[in-house]
């Protein structure tokens, strides 16, 4: 428990790892509150914790995801990413080399988000009473535009966007978890998503909502939007973009590709007039390179998804319920 | 990796539609007898392409929804037993027997792993001699010949530790039951394609013959179905009842041999009891006197009880065709995915799922 106790250890681990990977000039005044300069905009704050196991998986870990979730929360409401908050429950006997690869890790993906890990926690725990490492972050951002993004905003004859193709991240995680082997390998579609957000605001696009695809995947993000918002969504069934592997991948343990998560893909609300300069702006930015156009918001007041099916026929999408379980046969 | 793309394709399955359309002079019932046909019928919305006429209801060909409540019990008690490593397929941990589910006993402390293969529990069994490991043998030909293949290797390996609780089922009895029951309103079977490219097409000669029913051996994409469905319409038009393989790609007339020998090794034919449809003679598999130390019941002492439904879940009347899901007063209300009261709302396979899954409720009055 040394590095928990608060001694010469554990101001090491601080110093050292922490202080070298995370370095800017608010967290290395190393105080016990990062000091802030005050903003004139609105702010958006969010937390998440991060206890995904396996730690790595193909194309991302643990690290990485603990800085993209949360600047991703930030994103959805319109606002850039600014500063991040980590904090970390080790489970004693965690090998520090695999620690060293999290923070590395966690410390590139916040510069390439464009954020500062300005202040920090570490705790350690006896062994058994953590899964080697978990981690949370809490993030601020600032909303330097007057747009109201929430599913409130959702307006009647909305077009509705999505990122890239969706399933990669929960394939990814799984078949390592599983000791699953399939044909290629899938990679995680863990990425920051300010940017792509960026391009639309800055634009001027009106932007109605945002919102990004986690667990439960596109099935669960577009009932949470139809439910908050009362509004009938419609989606082709054909556009909804899906990797073959993945789709493949899913056919074989009977999942359904709008159920898996993803980590890096959002949907966005936008005026039908603004569809096509929409997705170009997406189009321009890595993370929104696969964007494309899902559907629309339909008359209808009861907040529910509506996939048109590739023979024609409507049906409903559903709130995934649980987590997926593969089927027997 | 698109290999299954031509079956989804909708010009093709829109052909078919309307191929169906024209050859229907009359109304006619046809029962899909596999609960992955369901989802996929319901699922792409196939019912409401096909003439009015065509009735399509939805068989008993779900592993998960078929098993009876005293066997998912005994899961329950064994993996509640200390040190247990209790081993089974993802759809069964939702499944509620008359005490909780699964995945209850494994929140309460059970050692509950969910495994792709049966042949992971017997791994598991060999990398953790000192702890008892089970492997809950669910579903119907598909699975068996797998479950039996990890008995066999148990038993190479000489792990005195893994044990079988047994569940699996036959399909053709189950077929043979409804249709032998007086008021059964099937007139065609769609039968489960996979199950066929295990056991072949030829227990079903017999049924086709003795009940005058048109038996299509059919695939689980729209066009395999909408094929299935029109060589069915077809065959009762013309008044024939005659086995068709419309899932040929996959099924051989002779079935998979190699895995077949694998079940005669490990199994025998004995009665068991089907949720829902009660007890049938020579309806599923039990360990032959050679591997019958592998059998949990005896290995932990349990005897099962008969027990109905106990409560008030209608999926008797649902697996024989004889009740629609949403024609249930729980459907929806107090019957959800969330807090389910029997296996069809939550199974991957059920015909409730598909229903709540895929279906608008009726308009709000």
């Amino acid at each position: 428990m040394a590095h928990g106790g608060g001694g010469r250890l554990m101001h090491e681990l601080v110093n050292r790892m922490f202080g070298a990977v995370f370095t800017n000039p608010i967290l290395d005044r190393r105080h016990d509150a990062a000091v802030l300069p005050a903003s004139p905009h609105r702010l958006a704050f969010t937390t998440d914790s991060y206890v995904v196991h396996p730690l790595f998986f193909p194309g991302g870990d643990l690290g990485s995801m603990a800085v993209h979730g949360t600047v991703n929360d930030l994103a959805m409401s319109g606002a850039r990413p600014q500063y991040l908050s980590a904090g970390f429950i080790l489970e004693e006997g965690l090998p520090m080399e695999t620690l060293w690869r999290l923070v590395v890790s966690m410390g590139a993906a916040a510069r390439n988000a464009g954020v500062s890990i300005v202040t920090g926690d570490t705790k350690v725990v006896d062994p058994g009473k953590g899964d080697g490492v978990y981690v949370n972050t809490t993030g601020l951002g600032v909303l330097e535009h007057a747009l109201q993004i929430e599913p409130q905003s959702v307006a009647e004859g909305d077009a509705i966007l999505i990122s890239g193709d969706v399933g990669r991240h929960g394939m990814a995680v799984m078949a390592v978890r599983e000791g699953l082997s399939f044909e290629s390998a899938i990679e995680s579609d863990s990425c920051p998503l300010w940017e792509p957000v960026q391009a639309l605001i800055t634009a001027g696009i009106a932007v109605h909502c945002l919102r990004d695809l986690t667990r439960g995947g596109l099935a669960a993000t577009l009932n949470e939007i139809a439910e908050a918002s009362g509004k009938r969504l419609e989606v082709q069934e054909t556009r909804i973009p899906v990797r073959d592997d993945v789709r493949a991948a899913c056919g074989m343990l009977g999942l359904d590709p709008t159920h898996v998560a993803c980590e890096g893909r959002f949907v966005a609300f936008v005026p039908e007039a603004e569809v096509e300069r929409a997705l170009s702006l997406l189009r321009r930015t890595s993370a929104g390179s696969g964007a494309c156009r899902l559907g629309a918001v339909a008359p209808g007041d009861r907040g529910e998804v509506i996939l048109r099916g590739t023979l024609g026929v409507d049906r409903l999408l559903a709130m995934p319920s649980g987590q997926p379980l593969p089927r027997i046969c | 990796m698109n290999e299954l793309a031509p079956f989804r394709d909708a010009r093709l399955a829109q052909s078919l539609v309307a191929e169906i359309h024209r050859t229907t002079t009359r109304p006619w019932t046809l029962m899909e007898v596999c609960g992955g046909q369901t989802h996929a019928i319901v699922r792409h919305g196939l019912d409401r392409l096909l003439p009015e006429g065509i009735t399509l209801i939805h068989g008993p060909g779900c592993p998960v929804c078929v098993t009876p409540i005293s066997l998912i019990d005994a899961a329950l008690e064994i993996a509640a037993r200390s040190g247990v490593v209790f081993c089974t397929f993802g759809d069964m941990l939702r499944v509620p027997g008359s005490q909780g589910d699964l995945f209850s006993a494994k929140a309460a402390g059970a050692d509950v792993r969910m495994v792709y293969s049966p042949l992971d529990a017997v791994a598991l069994a060999g990398a953790q001699p000192d702890r008892p490991v089970v492997f809950f043998g669910v579903g119907f030909e598909t699975t068996a010949p797998a479950t039996a293949l990890a008995v066999a290797r148990a038993a190479d390996l000489g792990l005195s530790n893994f044990s079988l609780l047994v569940s699996h089922v036959l399909v053709p009895p189950a077929v043979e039951a409804l249709l032998s029951e007086p008021e059964c309103r099937v007139q065609g079977l769609l039968a489960a394609g996979h199950v066929c490219a295990v056991m072949g097409v030829g227990e079903y000669e017999p049924l086709a013959a003795k009940y005058r029913v048109p038996i299509v051996v059919t695939g689980f994409e729209p066009v395999d179905i909408l094929q299935g469905v029109l060589a069915c319409v077809r065959q009762l038009e013309s008044g024939r009842s005659e086995v068709e393989n419309q899932y040929a790609r996959v099924v051989r007339d002779r079935g998979n041999r190699a895995a077949m020998e694998w079940v005669r090794r490990v199994f025998e034919i004995v009665p068991r009891e089907w949720r829902g449809l009660g007890t049938l003679p020579a309806s599923g598999l039990g360990l032959t006197a050679a591997y019958r130390r592998f059998d949990a019941l005896e290995r932990f002492g349990l005897v099962l009880p008969r027990l109905g439904e106990g409560n008030e879940c209608q999926s008797g009347l649902v697996l024989q065709g004889r009740m629609k899901p949403p024609e249930c007063p729980a459907f929806g209300t107090r019957c959800t995915p969330e807090h389910p009261l029997g296996a069809t709302m939550v199974s991957s396979e059920g015909a409730c799922a598909a229903y709540h899954h895929y279906r608008s409720p009726a308009p709000r009055t």
